[in-house]
């Protein structure tokens, strides 16, 4: 009788990755995000940090990697900004936990799973922003426009596959 | 215990980090009082350490692409330059006859306020400084520039183009310093309604739109009119172009409002260079007193050869006047009424009739209208028959030309016994 291995699919297709990709990649992305809409404004729709985020979440399959990757990505971000430090560091916390969770139960490898979990976690990322300006924050003139998050997931999600084509190359197989 | 832990290891740390940084804000929101204010001193270290670790990237970035850009424009891209340069200069002599124009106005004005003791607050000092990222977030409209506190930047100083104002400074970093953009959801400002002088507080918005919602309806207030800075801020001068009305409608979370949203004056989407107002001054600065100078020296000069250009005409023109009275020519009554017209006076003839002769003092048959009408003549008839009273001409009148004698009645004139009968022929 053959013996049978039953190994998850969590251990088969965990990746890790350089400790240089691991810091410089969301640096990049940080730095990008501030250098393209100056010459471009369009371009502050954009949100590389957060694809970076899902990225490494969805790769390392570590609910507690993925919740400090998040909250390390975004609290950098809101060191940029005006905004309270936290706001994003939250919001991308949480998604950073999802995504992690959801790489362990289904295959992120595949080209729709990818557009409809970056379409997913965009909107998310919108309800979240929504809630800690309103809720926590206490800003009441802060509205949620649909159409324009709607807008931005797409765009996102767009962006967010050629560079997951390409981050893919940074990944090392245990 | 230690299952427990391990069985949920991955949700408690999710909720410490949440939680952590759930305190982290109920910190930083407690603390500042009015929107758009620095941060305290441990948030201020959090984004020195984040912002020293971006922006010498940022130079780096911005540094590259700035020299790029000087080469190709400097040195290559030279097309048109010489076109462009003429229309400058065209425009150079334009702006200094209009400078000539104002600045006779600005004297008076500055003369009006010293006798008012108003106190005005020009831009005495400037730093430039360049753009060198945004915040890369479209909720958090702010800008770096590669200016800070080593160049004498503090917080709360007011960021300008020559456009129009575009935000204050928030953060001051040694090197580098944040700029809070005045379509910041927190932003402020006091404005001034350039034609109707109404004041009122600009703010940003979440969407990016600056708007005035502190103003009940007013019918006076247009799209279109230029908004200024009021100075009452105590950050922007007063006077600085803000922005015009774009439009104008009832503000539906603040009913008996309005909400007047405006179009920037500077072009807050692509900015380069700023300037960063350091200091100001109740009186004109050197440079501006020297250009005002320069601008009355102007006007002077101008309002000089105007004159001197009036009187050549005057005398070319009465000399002209003097050779054509003396020729025998006849005049044309309109060029003589031109002068005389000038001259205040009243026209001699204004019909252009011919003139009427003096009144006769003793009236006999030569009389001007002592021959009746041919009409009334009969062929034959005696002379006493013929008879027409002549009637003294009217005096010259100057309003009414009257180019017949008037006759008081068509009777035949009887003649008298003791007056001799006219010889017939």
């Amino acid at each position: 009788m053959a013996t049978r291995s039953y190994t998850s699919r969590r251990e088969l297709e965990q990746h890790s990755f350089h400790p240089a990709v691991t810091v410089l990649v969301p640096l990049v992305a940080i730095l990008l995000q501030a250098l393209l809409p100056r010459p471009f404004p369009r371009l502050a729709i954009l949100d590389l940090p957060l694809i970076v985020t899902v990225f490494f979440a969805v790769s390392r399959r570590n609910p507690v990697a993925g919740t400090l990757t998040g909250a390390s990505i975004g609290l950098l971000q809101d060191a940029l900004t005006n905004q309270p430090i936290g706001v994003n560091g939250m919001a991308k916390s949480v998604i950073g936990y999802i995504a992690a969770s959801i790489g362990i139960q289904i295959d992120v490898e595949n080209l729709t799973t990818r557009v409809i979990m970056n379409f997913g976690f965009f909107i998310l990322n919108s309800v979240l922003l929504f809630l800690i300006n309103r809720r926590l924050l206490g800003h009441s003139d802060f509205h949620l426009q649909w159409f324009h998050e709607l807008l931005r997931a797409a765009v996102n999600t767009a962006v967010a596959l050629p560079i997951f084509f390409l981050l893919d190359n940074t990944k090392r197989t245990e | 215990m230690e299952s427990f832990f391990s069985r949920f290891k991955n949700v408690l740390v999710l909720v410490a980090i949440l939680l952590a940084q759930t305190i982290g804000l109920a910190v930083q929101v407690r603390r500042p009082v009015e929107a758009g204010a620095p941060d305290g001193e441990s948030v201020t270290l959090i984004r020195y350490w984040a912002v020293s670790t971006v922006t010498p990237l940022e130079r780096l970035f911005h540094g590259f692409g700035y020299n790029v850009r000087h080469a190709w424009s400097n040195y290559i891209d030279l097309r048109n330059t010489r076109q462009q340069n003429s229309d400058l200069q065209q425009q150079i002599a334009r702006l200094r006859l209009e400078q000539a124009a104002l600045s006779e106005d600005a004297i008076q004005g500055h003369r009006l306020q010293a006798l008012l003791d108003f106190q005005q607050h020009y831009v005495a000092a400037t730093v430039a400084a360049q753009v060198i990222g945004t915040s890369g977030n479209d909720l958090s409209r702010v800008l770096y520039i590669d200016k800070g506190a080593k160049d004498g930047l503090k917080a709360d100083q007011a960021v300008i183009t020559p456009d129009g104002i575009i935000g204050k400074l928030r953060d001051v970093f040694p090197h580098t310093s944040q700029v809070l953009l005045i379509n910041d959801q927190t932003s402020g400002a006091g404005v001034l309604l350039a034609t109707t002088r109404i004041r009122g507080i600009l703010r940003g918005s979440s969407s990016g739109q600056i708007v005035i919602n502190n103003l009940t309806p007013d019918s006076r207030i247009k799209p279109g009119e230029p908004v200024l800075t009021s100075g009452g801020d105590q950050v922007y001068p007063r006077g600085l172009p803000v922005g015009t009305i774009e439009s104008i409608k009832l503000d539906p979370d603040h009913q008996p409002y309005t909400l007047i949203q405006l179009r920037p004056a500077a072009n807050l989407n692509r900015l380069e260079e700023v300037l960063v107002i350091t200091g100001t001054q109740a009186t004109l600065p050197r440079e501006a007193q020297h250009d005002l100078a320069v601008g009355v020296a102007t006007a002077e000069t101008q309002a000089k050869q105007l004159a001197d250009q009036q009187a050549a005409e005057a005398a070319a023109k009465s000399a002209a006047q003097i050779v054509a009275d003396r020729l025998p020519s006849l005049h044309d009554t309109d060029d003589l009424a031109t002068p005389a017209a000038t001259a205040g006076a009243a026209p001699a003839n204004p019909g252009g009739v011919v003139p009427k002769p003096l009144p006769t003092v003793h009236t006999d048959r030569y009389t001007q209208g002592a021959t009746p009408p041919a009409a009334d003549l009969k062929p034959g008839a005696p002379e006493r028959n013929s008879p027409v009273k002549p009637v003294a001409p009217a005096a010259p009148s100057t309003t009414q030309p009257q180019t017949t004698p008037q006759q008081e009645s068509t009777n035949p004139r009887q003649p008298s016994p003791t007056e001799t009968p006219n010889p017939q022929p």
